[in-house]
């Protein structure tokens, strides 16, 4: 008897917390982890979320199955009417060109340079139009090894979303996409690893390569990372400020429900990207529970940037927070 | 007590009966949207998921008149691009919405180079493996004295219980930059995944063969010993023909295991979409293209994807009835 009693007494202690379930971007996973932990911890309100991919995040939420889905990819303001559903940005990341070269290790890739590496139009290290901005480096004659995703992903989406955007010639033939057929791969210097970490393993394994990876993975695995040109053709380093100041012009928009791929920015470390929240609109008390989390989140960068995120910069927070309140789900308390 | 006994036997039978054609028509009711648009063009289509918008169909089969109408239009370069001119994979997008993929571009999807890839890397495996197997087996039965023979093949048996994703990262760290280094290539190719499948294989058909050979009754080989056999030919000669169905059996299991084999190659077989011209290129697999894919894939994607899954399952029951009747025909 006195087991139950004190187990009722558990269960409405407990209660006293809310909980909220979310699921989709494997790529913020580790921060909202650490987000989640610290807001159960100060509030004891519970959030889960799981890494699914940005894809199951999306079906999720709009089959209703989750509270709220997370995506690397922003959908339009048509498709978010349609699956009514409201969006809103979280956190940045950078993701950067991780290179493994004997003897190399301040390499600085011009857009021609990337363009060329990508398209496969260079394909020796020494190439005048990579060695134009390295006149230090003895780059030597050998074929550039490309490593990319072979699984689906947002990282790839981003990059080749970056690459849209700076070379034309990319964008005619492939676009930007999930999974892409790499022209690398039609010439043999191809080589593809699973995940981030199989990216990273691949760069780590074969001499010669260059490949794009999460920068947060870039940096655990200890990878030497390109300092490439930006949209207004002064080179930045891979690092958070670089990243941070690309974030800063992004260009989001709250009309249109921050739909924007906020790869290639006027100024700023170039390749970049965000990632989304999805809520389903006609929950209102569930996604003032979501915000109110949200909102402890963007109070604390400082989980973001131990991370190697970049946290959205002050005026875009004051945009998502305002964009909170027109549509009435404003944080709680 | 018999006839509640003899039921629930053939329950159990018929259980799996059961699910194999459930499997069968699940996979065939979701491929059949890629069915009806691919058809059997599908198996020797060697595009993967490229994009082609319906009029420039003819262009694309020659690929300078795409080049050189993409370099001119390199004039009209405008600085602020609209999202909207960049071809975005919307799929998604579309399907969360409840409605199917626009009109003006197609996506076509081909399972030329995942069916050939998965066909040659469990070939590798198979030449790897069953000599190898063999001699191990050979070894534990025969040749080997009890006091050997037990502690390695509880050895062989620990292998076979290794986790294949364990295999995977072996071979992704370890064994990939070693064998690029003998052979040449990167670290993860059709080689890699053919070796490593191979490796992974090697425990069960040796153990399940050291079984079978051991089943040999002592009063055959000893008959032919006392004859004057030697004994490589009283293995050659008695045990193998009596061990043979048990041996074949071994083989078929290894095929199947190497055929569906997902996460140790999908580390290692390096996930280009390209047909191989040498060993040590990379490709893929249809178990690494479906592991790869399907957390992201929604509407034609996923019906293509859940055709190649069809594919599999049609290739690994073709080839294990065949070599069933083919090798074990005349037992029955």
């Amino acid at each position: 008897m006195k087991k139950i009693i004190a187990g009722l007494a558990l269960a409405v202690v407990s209660s006293f917390g809310w909980s909220v379930n979310g699921t989709g971007a494997t790529f913020p996973y580790p921060v909202y982890k650490q987000w989640i932990k610290g807001f159960y911890d100060s509030t004891g309100n519970k959030v889960n979320y799981t890494g699914t991919g940005s894809g199951t995040g999306i079906k999720e939420v709009a089959l209703r199955h989750v509270d709220f889905g997370g995506s690397d990819k922003p959908l339009s303001p048509k498709t978010l009417k349609k699956a009514k559903l409201y969006q809103f940005p979280t956190v940045v990341g950078g993701i950067a060109l991780a290179y493994n070269i004997p003897g190399v290790n301040n390499l600085k890739l011009s857009e021609a340079a990337i363009e060329g590496i990508v398209l496969g139009t260079i394909q020796y290290w020494d190439n005048p139009i990579i060695a134009k901005y390295n006149p230090n480096e003895k780059l030597p004659h050998k074929k550039i090894i490309f490593v990319h995703r072979s699984d689906k992903s947002g990282t790839t989406f981003n990059f080749t979303y970056y690459l849209s955007k700076m070379s034309n010639v990319w964008r005619k033939h492939y676009g930007a996409r999930k999974l892409i057929n790499w022209p690398t791969d039609e010439q043999g210097r191809g080589i593809a690893g699973k995940g981030n970490f199989g990216v990273s393993a691949a760069i780590k394994t074969n001499n010669y390569s260059i490949g794009y990876v999460d920068y947060a993975d870039a940096l655990k695995n200890n990878l030497k990372m390109a300092t490439i040109q930006g949209r207004d053709k002064k080179f930045y380093a891979p690092t958070p400020e670089n990243f941070e100041e690309g974030a800063a012009h992004a260009g989001f928009d709250p009309k249109r429900d921050f739909f924007k791929v906020i790869a290639y920015p006027k100024k700023g470390y170039p390749i970049i990207a965000a990632t989304f929240i999805l809520l389903p609109k006609e929950k209102t008390d569930t996604n003032k529970k979501v915000t109110t989390f949200f909102n402890y989140a963007y109070d604390h960068d400082e989980v973001a940037k131990k991370l190697g995120y970049v946290p959205l910069p002050s005026n875009v927070k004051a945009m998502v927070r305002s964009y909170w309140k027109d549509h009435d789900i404003k944080p709680q308390n | 007590m018999e006839t509640f006994f003899k039921r629930l036997s053939s329950l159990s039978a018929t259980t799996i009966l059961l699910i194999l054609t459930s499997i069968f028509i699940v996979l065939f009711i979701e491929a059949k949207p890629a069915i009806k648009e691919y058809g059997l063009k599908f198996l020797i289509d060697p595009r993967w998921g490229v994009v082609i918008s319906n009029t420039q169909n003819d262009k694309l089969k020659n690929n300078e008149t795409v080049e050189k109408s993409s370099f001119e239009d390199k004039d009209d370069l405008d600085d602020d691009l609209e999202d909207d001119d960049i071809a975005i994979e919307d799929e998604d997008a579309l399907a969360a919405a409840g409605v199917t993929a626009s009109t003006d571009t197609k996506v076509i999807y081909g399972g030329l180079i995942p069916i050939v890839g998965t066909i040659l890397s469990t070939l590798i495996a198979m030449i790897f493996a069953v000599p190898i197997a063999m001699g191990i087996a050979i070894f534990l039965a025969e040749i080997a004295p009890p006091k050997i023979a037990k502690p390695v093949g509880i050895a062989i048996e620990l292998l076979a219980a290794i986790p294949s994703i364990i295999y995977g990262m072996w071979g992704l760290f370890y064994f990939g930059p070693f064998i690029s280094k003998i052979f040449g290539g990167g670290s993860v190719s059709l080689l890699v995944a053919g070796l490593v499948l191979g490796i992974m294989i090697i425990p069960f058909m040796a153990s399940l063969t050291r079984d079978s050979m051991k089943t040999t009754p002592d009063v055959l080989k000893e008959s032919a010993y006392a004859i004057g056999a030697t004994k490589f030919e009283v293995i050659k000669d008695v045990i193998f023909p009596y061990a043979k169905t048990g041996i074949i059996g071994s083989m078929i299991l290894a095929l199947g295991r190497a055929l569906g084999e997902t996460m140790a190659v999908a580390f290692v077989i390096g996930g280009v979409f390209k047909l191989p011209s040498k060993l040590t290129d990379p490709t893929v697999s249809i178990p690494v293209v479906l592991a790869n894919n399907f957390a992201e894939s929604s509407g034609m994607s996923l019906a293509a994807l859940f055709y190649l899954a069809l594919i599999l399952f049609v290739i690994s029951f073709v080839v294990i009835t065949f070599a069933k009747f083919y090798f074990l025909g005349d037992n029955k």
